[in-house]
């Protein structure tokens, strides 16, 4: 009744052990949920399972025989299928034609693909038209399209990686009951996320796999979030809450009908209104692509308003230049560090200049003071807790969470009046996670005004004193993050609801206590 | 961390060397495939390499490629493929030259005029490229393509006799400039002359070097050219930075044809050598858009293009340097990807296994904590 069972895997890359003495079985009929900081060896795990590498010790077997992949095609033919993060579809092809490109073989392009696609969509209550342009779906439904495209091709055993990295609450929920119904059915799937709670309401297993090994399985009835972060991580958990409000009345940052239309006409930002009080976190809630990226560029001057103003402290700064604006005292974490906030191929000491060329201790006049910014990129090393061998080292060999704590680390030094914080909890592990929310709280004290986007909805409450949505462009709702639940936060993101949240009733289930532990 | 750092000298002088071997050796297979000795064309031109009067050819001919080298790659650094220096340094040659023959000045103001003439010009002509590319998004890869033809039809219009031109004989020259403007030569005595215009090139590099990395400016410059994206988030302008990176890389250009012009020819004539701005375009590659290797790669290209003549004599085609020349550029391209990969690589392992290792950067206090791999 095993479907896979991954025995004694272990895979070195030079100088680095990934996985070392993995177990995993995997029973028929079963949600697995694979759970681990960032870094700690998933990816990898899934990728030689998936045939994509070859473990250098330890056996695989499928449905008790054992295997040997050398490539995804192995791995499919054994009924292995990977649903990925990021979706692989081409957007202006129908669902029938992304679904059966690169599988025409098994039946055929036309009608009785059709055919196939709906019995399969029926069986397992997926609820995809095949005639539709993926262009037009959701993200939710894409997922779906995904999913049955790993059906189409015969898999018996699903691997979805995060698959609610990118889902609202509801969406969450319903892709868990498209989950049952594919155990009912028989078939296995391997759940990776670091999302505790989610984990728990949907595995009939848990394995914990922490620095590259097993450390041990869990039963989701008997465990608490809480518990199985503590496994996950090794020792206490951090929580994103706040200590006592510290908001001033003293507006820092002032945005009043902001408008910024894309080469079409079409609005991407549009009436957007609010205002920033020194010490205070404005955290935006939104499903990604409603704006945030674009709020993000126009207040750090990468575009330009077509109408509306930004005002700092007293200066209006819609006209300036992003230059001007940094030296001024905006920080900026960008959501995407590897385009915007590092240079990968240089070294952590230019990286530290990066953003701030014409500033001490970076220059002196026009000249470069590479010696200073030396001596302070140690400081922000030390500080930060960068975990590096060294400053001459490029930022490309460095972890996720350690360059994004050395991000973190370059913007503070410089004093920043306000702080733009795009995701800067994305893709790091838990410790990094920790010391950046410490970070974010600390400059919310010293009286920052700081504006935080986040997919994460218990970052989002948690850190924030004031919560706004967005949806396509415009700040559709705001709700107070004591009282408020990432469900009910879910329900305005998708645009079904606005105005003021108010919680409803029954505030034992408040933010912190389910998913706290992530 | 003496250990990256030698590791990356090391890095720097992998791919070169490795490039060169291959070329040797695909030249030698050529020539044998040809039925030719593979080893005496070297020979022959090592030797070379050693009289005086071929190494004075060198330095002056190295000069000239330094500088259109230097013009590629500044465009590089920034990801701006500047392939119109060689109608930039042809086009500010003719200019200056015109200038030299019809203002007469002093020379303490004459030469500084002449150099400034052949910049503007220079800067002028790619410059067109760059308002193209920041206004109507043009590439500047077709736009100074473009620019270079049309360079040639200026060039031929300003010949024309009632024009700029003075005929002497077959030739189309712009008459004798004044002799304010040359610039006397180093005498190496019955080796001949070196330009003086050499000292110019190598006053360049310096300032290619300090500008480039240690002002603001040249940071600014080479984070546009490392990432687009992350250089407009710090503050970059990016049309400003292209504009004013492809002013300074004409401007450059610009000074390549000098010294010849001022040190030797003193006129600009069908014989001033052409194809110098493409020659820099694998001189650049091969010397890694850093000054020292492009100096190296620069007498390395003028040593093959002097010692080659010789081939004649000894029943070898001297187009085997050409041959040879083009192998360079090949493999340099192929082999230094690979080496940048492998490095990058290389290092990443590196850093995991040092921070395994426990070896943190100012923190004793938590280097138990190990790292996993993904």
């Amino acid at each position: 009744m095993t479907a896979v069972e991954l025995a004694g895997i272990t895979k070195r890359f030079p100088g680095v052990v990934a996985n070392h003495d993995i177990h995993l079985t995997v029973r028929k009929g079963t949600v697995h949920a694979l759970v681990g900081e960032n870094g700690a060896g998933k990816s990898t795990l899934m990728k030689i399972l998936y045939g994509m590498q070859k473990p250098d010790e330890g056996t695989i077997a499928i449905d008790g025989e054992q295997v040997s992949f050398h490539s995804p095609a192995d791995a499919i033919a054994r009924g292995i299928g990977m649903v990925h993060q990021h979706f692989m579809l081409a957007d202006n092809l129908t669902v029938l034609e992304n679904v059966v490109l690169g599988s025409e073989k098994l039946y055929g392009i036309g009608a009785k693909a059709r055919r196939k696609i709906k019995e399969i969509s029926d069986r397992y209550g997926l609820g995809v038209r095949p005639d539709v342009l993926v262009e037009e779906l959701g993200v939710a439904a894409r997922q779906r399209v995904e999913i049955l495209k790993v059906l189409y091709r015969g898999a018996r055993t699903l691997i979805l990686d995060e698959p609610t990295a990118v889902l609202v609450p509801q969406e969450v929920d319903a892709l868990f009951d498209n989950l049952r119904e594919l155990k009912s059915e028989g078939l296995s799937v391997i759940f990776i996320s670091h999302k505790l709670g989610e984990v728990l309401s949907v595995a009939d297993d848990i394995t914990v796999i922490r620095r590259g090994t097993t450390v041990g399985t869990a039963v989701p009835a008997e465990t608490t979030p809480r518990q199985l972060a503590e496994m996950m991580v090794g020792s206490e958990l951090p929580t994103p809450e706040t200590a006592e409000s510290t908001v001033t009345d003293r507006p820092v940052v002032a945005v009043d009908k902001l408008r910024l239309a894309a080469p079409g006409g079409k609005a991407l930002l549009d009436d957007v209104t609010f205002t920033i009080h020194a010490g205070e976190v404005l955290g935006i809630a939104g499903v990604e692509g409603n704006g945030q990226t674009e709020l993000v560029d126009a207040l750090i001057g990468l575009r330009h308003a077509d109408s509306g103003t930004i005002r700092l402290a007293d200066e209006e700064i819609t006209g300036w230049t992003t230059r001007k604006r940094r030296e001024q005292g905006v920080g900026y974490i960008p959501e995407d560090r590897h385009r915007h906030g590092l240079l990968l191929e240089a070294p952590l000491w230019e990286n530290r200049i990066l953003g701030h060329v014409t500033e001490k201790p970076n220059a002196k006049g026009v000249w470069l003071d590479p010696k200073a910014a030396q001596e302070d990129t140690r400081r922000i090393v030390e500080t930060y807790d960068v975990r590096t061998p060294g400053i001459d080292v490029t930022a490309a060999s460095l972890s996720g969470g350690n360059q994004q704590k050395l991000i973190v680390g370059r913007e503070m030094s410089h004093k920043p009046r306000f702080l733009i914080a795009a995701h800067p909890t994305r893709g790091v592990d838990v410790g990094a996670q920790a010391a950046i929310w410490d970070h974010i709280r600390e400059a919310r004290r010293e009286g920052l005004a700081v504006l935080l986007i986040s997919a994460d909805l218990d970052e989002l409450i948690g850190l924030s004193d004031t919560l706004r949505v967005i949806y396509d462009g415009r700040l559709v709702a705001d709700a107070d993050p004591a009282t408020i639940t990432p469900e009910e936060l879910g329900s305005a993101m998708t645009g079904a609801a606005s105005g003021h949240l108010e919680h409803e009733e029954t505030p034992t289930d408040g933010p912190g206590t389910e998913d706290e532990a992530r | 961390m003496k250990k990256f750092d030698k590791e990356r000298v090391l890095l720097a002088v992998a791919g070169p060397v490795i490039a060169l071997a291959v070329a040797f050796v695909l030249s030698a297979i050529v020539l044998i495939a040809s039925g030719k000795n593979p080893v005496e064309p070297f020979a022959l031109m090592f030797e070379q390499a050693g009289f005086s009067d071929i190494q004075v050819l060198i330095v002056n001919q190295a000069s000239m490629y330094y500088i259109a080298a230097l013009a590629v790659a500044i465009g590089f650094r920034m990801n701006l493929f500047n392939i119109g220096v060689d109608g930039q340094y042809q086009l500010a040659a003719m200019i200056a030259a015109i200038v030299g023959a019809h203002a007469n000045l002093p020379a303490f103001l004459q030469i500084p005029l002449l150099l400034l003439t052949a910049v503007l010009t220079g800067a002028f002509w790619s410059g067109i490229a760059g308002v193209l590319k920041v206004t109507r998004g043009v590439s500047e890869v077709v736009a100074t393509i473009m620019l270079n033809a049309i360079a040639t039809s200026v060039i031929g219009y300003l010949w024309l006799p009632d024009v700029f031109g003075v005929k002497i004989g077959n030739n189309n020259t712009t008459g004798e400039m004044h002799e304010s403007g040359w610039i006397p030569g180093i005498d190496m005595g019955a080796a001949g002359e070196i330009y003086g215009l050499v000292i110019l090139a190598v006053l360049l590099g310096i300032g290619y070097w300090v500008v480039l990395n240690r002002t603001r400016f040249g940071f600014d410059l080479r984070a546009s050219g490392a990432s687009e994206s992350a250089a407009a988030a710090s503050g970059v302008d990016p049309k400003r930075m292209v504009l004013t990176a492809m002013l300074i890389s004409g401007g450059l250009a610009g000074l390549a044809g000098l010294p010849i012009l001022l040190g030797d020819t003193h006129t600009y004539s069908l014989n001033f050598p052409t194809g110098i701005g493409f020659l820099g375009i694998g001189i650049a590659l091969l010397g890694r858009n850093s000054p020292v290797g492009i100096a190296f790669a620069a007498l390395l290209w003028a040593w093959l293009d002097k010692a080659s003549p010789e081939l004649d004599f000894h029943g070898y085609d001297k187009e085997i340097a050409v041959i040879m020349q083009g192998l360079i550029v090949l493999s340099v391209v192929v082999s230094y990807e690979a080496v940048r990969e492998w490095g990058l690589r290389r290092q990443q392992r590196r850093v995991g296994a040092e921070l395994a290792a426990g070896h943190v950067l100012g923190a004793d206090n938590n280097t138990t904590k190990e790292v996993a791999g993904r």
